[in-house]
């Protein structure tokens, strides 16, 4: 156990970004073109899985790529954390990848190559926040991820479009600002950047520039949409629906929260999270997301907004799991990542299989879709179920390890919230189910050509929503063994 | 004697009897200019890379003209901070002659072109000049040279507004040089010597003058104007929207940054940190003012439709960023700023240059008439897509590195305000460019430009503009090479070796 020299994550991040340069070249031929993405999704995922045994022992693989400033080299680590946004990253992109190709041209949408080529870059920025070693490198990918999901947001072009781009640069662009000055910031007060299990900033500031860092740091993860400064993620839904599926409720989003947990246990460390009060602050922004984001998705009509404001309110679970600043806190936190990841991208996939199949985007239009398109929304109702955390998809074990974190904590507040967005979020997922299966069309051939999705978007749904379900059955591998590693590594304890 | 002992001296002389040539060939046929100039520039070029290796092999380079020691004679001095600017205003006019050819055929009239290069020939032996001389009346005499070059270079097109442009920046850059010249006077009463070094030795004794503060606040004003450094930038924005493309790339790549470099040398070298910080404290002024010029160039960039007009008033914002580096007056933030003139050298230059070329192909720079110009020339856009994003400061590139090292000074001398402001500053930069990128590329997808097959412009257009644009990348990861030689040139500037 310990740190290991190795190539592979580099080559892991390379793998899109030279695929991204042929998906350029070959952009006139749409099936090679389409290979293309297909293969370095599974050459990517081939990487990470070869990454996967030497980091289930306790390894760390490292790579120094290139001295860069002072403050923090170009380096690479990739350790049980990093590991489980890549890994849960590299999944879905392969899904989201067959299933895009089916959306993009069900839709006969225009700029496929921007489309795919875009995507691509953006894998490579998210794998590589995954794997990075310091807050510099970091920094590097979450810049480069803001730039490269914009032609996505807005690839529509209509002056709608235009303008929910400009805001979603403005937020992400600015909480970047931010997140640069925490970075100096950080590299002024202790001469490194590079991750500590731990943290590293203890004893180095007075307790009022440490909590300015701090919330310099949570402006700059702008990414983890905590109110009230969310209100990129529901103007991102103007994006087709693959980016909203895996930017927007996987790579992007994670991407902040990833980077929000990796702050908490790698550069403060808990004890002193706990000692500058930080806990409490996390946790109060964190509740109020949590409740409020679940109102605000109460009142959408239009699902994929609906699913975003669920998304925001997801989100801030880890952000709470995270303020427990327990074992079974953080656990519960990471655990959340991969977990909402596979039940939000399913509820996502769906959404634009019923825009494709049935061009109907506003929940009141879907009444009786059961009838046409029984397996999506089957796998609709069992990720929405999911995600409210009842059994037997996996929403129930991070939650549960929230819970425990809330009553040994001795916060039985947080508990309350746990609970009242539990029922809050059944209320948002059960009227859509219910419209869907129960309720009948207005006028009989409301739905009269409406069928199933083509199998490349079936697949990757009915694939997503299995997969839920197995990390249910099957919680420890590879995810929470993954997380025990980690939680381990920064709380000091033995590797289980 | 070798070669390589007088090639100090070649790079001026050179070029000198090049110019000669280039006018002489021209006379016969107008044809053989272009590879004349050509051949000196490279071989300028060259030397400029020879000089600056031994500098980083053997230390400072002193080269007395005609074997005649200062204070009789003038020295030239290439230290690793002139040896880092020389090389950088070598490739980019290396790279901007390269350009030149179709550009300059397409905007000049035919019977000025042999004039034309020449000019170019002369302005750039000016600027090498100022670069590497160690005498300040010398520096003058090279600032007049490329002066005088200039105002006939900006009215080289064959539109009336380009004639009130470099009748403009004639008056402007005349007070400026006289403005300069007075400097230098008062400096010469103050200690009788006009040797850089040596005038930096006898000053101390005098700072206390008020013959002093008259000669660096004469200096000060007179390179400000010459830099453009706000609010004394109004001849700016006319002088490089109305030249011709291709005059445009070198007087705000190579002359805006040899004004700067010779606005530093006097700050830092002739005056030192100690009379700048103690005796007459001026940087935090100049990093107010640096402050102020990023915010107001970037929101006057903002609101131009024109895009070389835009691109002019982003210049005004940059040259702020170097000039608050000078404000900070430490080593990392110094290490910025002069990364910083190497890096908008490198992004300003690539995006003239698309600027040049769709002009050159679409016969407009109005932005409100290029909608959906990616379409057309998806080669310049991407170009211009990777040096913007250098202009605001995303990350590898090499705008991010400089404006990282500027912000990490500020924050270690204690400037918090200031290097916050910087930061926002840099996003404003992101409201200028982007407004570009969304009308090349997005916004209207029913009309993408034609879709023509034809090439989007020569390739002695586009090779060299790629070339920059990766430069922006490609310097921005291995950023470490030019810091080897930024380092000690700051060092040298506050003070050590």
């Amino acid at each position: 156990m310990g740190d290991i020299p190795g190539i592979l994550p580099a080559v892991t991040i390379a793998i899109p970004l030279l695929a991204s340069v042929l998906i350029l070249i070959t952009g006139r031929y749409e099936n090679l073109r389409e290979s293309v993405t297909i293969v370095a999704a599974v050459a990517m995922l081939g990487t990470v899985l070869a990454m996967l045994p030497s980091v289930l022992q306790g390894n760390r693989i490292t790579l120094l790529i290139i001295p860069m400033v002072p403050g923090g080299d170009f380096a690479l680590k990739v350790d049980a954390f990093g590991m489980v946004f890549a890994l849960t990253g590299a999944v879905l992109w392969l899904l989201n990848s067959l299933y895009a190709i089916g959306y993009m041209r069900g839709l006969k949408e225009h700029a496929q190559t921007r489309f795919f080529f875009c995507m691509a870059v953006a894998i490579a920025a998210a794998i590589g926040i995954a794997f990075s070693a310091n807050l510099l490198t970091l920094f590097v990918f979450y810049e480069i991820l803001t730039i490269i999901t914009y032609p996505l947001v807005v690839h529509i072009e209509t002056p709608e479009a235009m303008r929910a781009g400009r805001k979603y640069l403005a937020y992400l662009l600015v909480g970047g600002i931010f997140l640069l000055a925490a970075v100096i910031l950080t590299y002024l007060l202790t001469g490194t950047t590079a991750f500590v299990p731990g943290g590293f900033l203890e004893g180095t500031g007075s307790p009022v520039v440490l909590q300015i860092l701090f919330l310099l740091f949570m402006v700059g993860f702008v990414k983890a949409a905590w109110m009230p400064l969310h209100a990129w993620l529901p103007a991102a839904m103007i994006a087709p629906t693959p980016v909203s599926a895996f930017l927007h409720a996987v790579a992007v989003v994670t991407a902040g929260v990833f980077g929000i947990v990796r702050i908490a246990g790698w550069v403060y460390g808990m004890d002193l999270m706990a000692a500058l009060g930080l806990g409490t602050l996390l946790a109060v922004i964190a509740s109020f997301t949590i409740i409020v984001a679940s109102l605000f998705a109460l009142t959408e009509d239009n699902l994929k907004r609906r699913l975003a404001y669920s998304t925001v309110s997801q989100l801030s679970y880890i952000l709470l799991g995270v303020s427990m600043l327990s074992i079974a806190g953080m656990t519960g936190a990471m655990a959340h990542i991969p977990i909402h990841a596979f039940l939000k991208i399913t509820l996502f996939f769906v959404a634009g299989a019923i825009i494709v199949s049935a061009g109907k985007e506003s929940i009141s239009d879907m009444k009786g879709l059961f009838q046409k398109m029984p397996v999506t929304v089957l796998m609709f109702s069992a990720a929405g179920i999911g995600i409210c955390g009842l059994p037997p998809l996996a929403g129930i074990i991070s939650k549960i390890y929230l819970a425990i974190g809330a009553v040994e904590g001795g916060v039985p507040i947080l508990l309350i919230v746990i609970i009242v967005s539990a029922v809050l979020n059944a209320s948002y997922f059960f009227p859509i189910i219910y419209t869907m299966i129960v309720e009948k069309p207005e006028k009989e051939d409301a739905l009269h050509d409406v069928s199933e999705p083509p199998l490349t978007m079936l697949v990757p749904i009915i694939l997503t929503a299995t997969i839920s379900l197995l990390i249910f059955f099957f919680p420890t591998m590879p995810f929470l063994d993954l997380i025990g590693i980690a939680v381990a590594e920064i709380t000091g304890g033995m590797i289980p | 004697m070798s070669i390589m002992e007088q090639l100090p001296v070649l790079l001026i002389i050179g070029p000198i009897i090049a110019a000669l040539i280039i006018l002489a060939a021209g006379w016969h046929d107008r044809r053989l200019c272009y590879p004349v100039m050509l051949l000196s520039i490279t071989g300028q070029f060259i030397a400029s890379l020879v000089l600056l290796l031994q500098v980083i092999q053997d230390g400072t380079i002193r080269y007395y003209l005609g074997g005649w020691a200062p204070p009789l004679g003038i020295e030239l001095v290439i230290d690793s901070f002139s040896g880092f600017i020389l090389s950088t205003i070598m490739l980019l006019a290396l790279l901007a002659i390269v350009y030149a050819r179709r550009s300059v055929e397409a905007e000049v009239p035919a019977e000025k072109i042999v004039s034309f290069y020449v000019l170019v020939q002369l302005l750039i032996i000016g600027l090498v000049g100022m670069t590497i001389t160690g005498d300040v009346f010398n520096l003058y005499v090279f600032l007049e040279i490329s002066s005088i070059a200039t105002y006939t270079l900006i009215a080289g097109t064959r539109s009336p507004r380009s004639y009130v442009a470099g009748f403009n920046y004639l008056i402007m850059g005349s007070i400026a040089a006289g403005f300069i010249l007075l400097g230098i006077g008062y400096l010469y009463v103050a200690t009788g010597t006009l040797n850089m070094a040596e005038i930096a030795m006898l000053l101390p004794a005098s700072y206390e003058l008020s013959t002093v503060h008259a000669a660096f606040l004469f200096l000060m004003i007179g390179f400000s104007i010459k830099a453009a450094f706000f609010p004394l930038h109004l001849w700016l924005p006319d002088a490089y929207t109305e030249s011709p493309s291709a005059v445009t790339v070198i007087i705000s790549t190579v002359m805006a940054k040899v004004s700067v470099y010779a606005m530093i040398r006097i700050l830092f070298t002739i005056f030192t940190t100690a009379y700048i910080i103690e005796s007459f404290p001026v940087t935090e002024f100049i990093l107010l003012i640096a402050t102020i010029a990023i915010v107001a160039g970037a929101i006057l960039a903002i609101a131009q439709n024109d895009l070389k007009r835009m691109l002019a008033y982003s210049s005004i914002s940059q040259i702020g960023y170097i000039m608050f580096a000078v404000g900070v007056a430490n080593q990392i933030a110094l290490e910025g700023g002069l990364l910083h003139i190497l890096g908008h050298a490198m992004m300003k230059g690539c995006l003239f240059m698309v600027a040049g070329l769709i002009i050159y192909r679409m016969g407009t720079s109005n932005m409100l008439e290029l909608r959906g110009v990616a379409g057309t020339m998806p080669i310049s856009c991407a170009a211009f897509a990777l040096a913007g994003a250098s202009m605001i400061g995303i990350p590898p590139t090499i705008g991010f590195m400089s404006k990282y090292y500027l912000v990490l000074g500020a924050f270690e001398a204690g400037y918090w305000l200031y290097a916050a402001v910087l930061l926002i500053g840099s996003l404003l930069a992101a409201g200028y460019i982007w407004r570009f990128i969304e009308i090349a590329y997005f916004g209207d997808h029913h009309h993408k430009g034609d879709q023509t097959t034809t090439p989007e412009g020569p390739i002695s257009m586009i090779a060299p503009m790629v070339c920059l644009a990766l430069l922006c990348l490609i310097l921005g990861i291995f950023v470490e090479m030019p810091m080897e030689i930024i380092g000690p040139a700051a060092m040298i500037l506050l003070g050590g070796i």
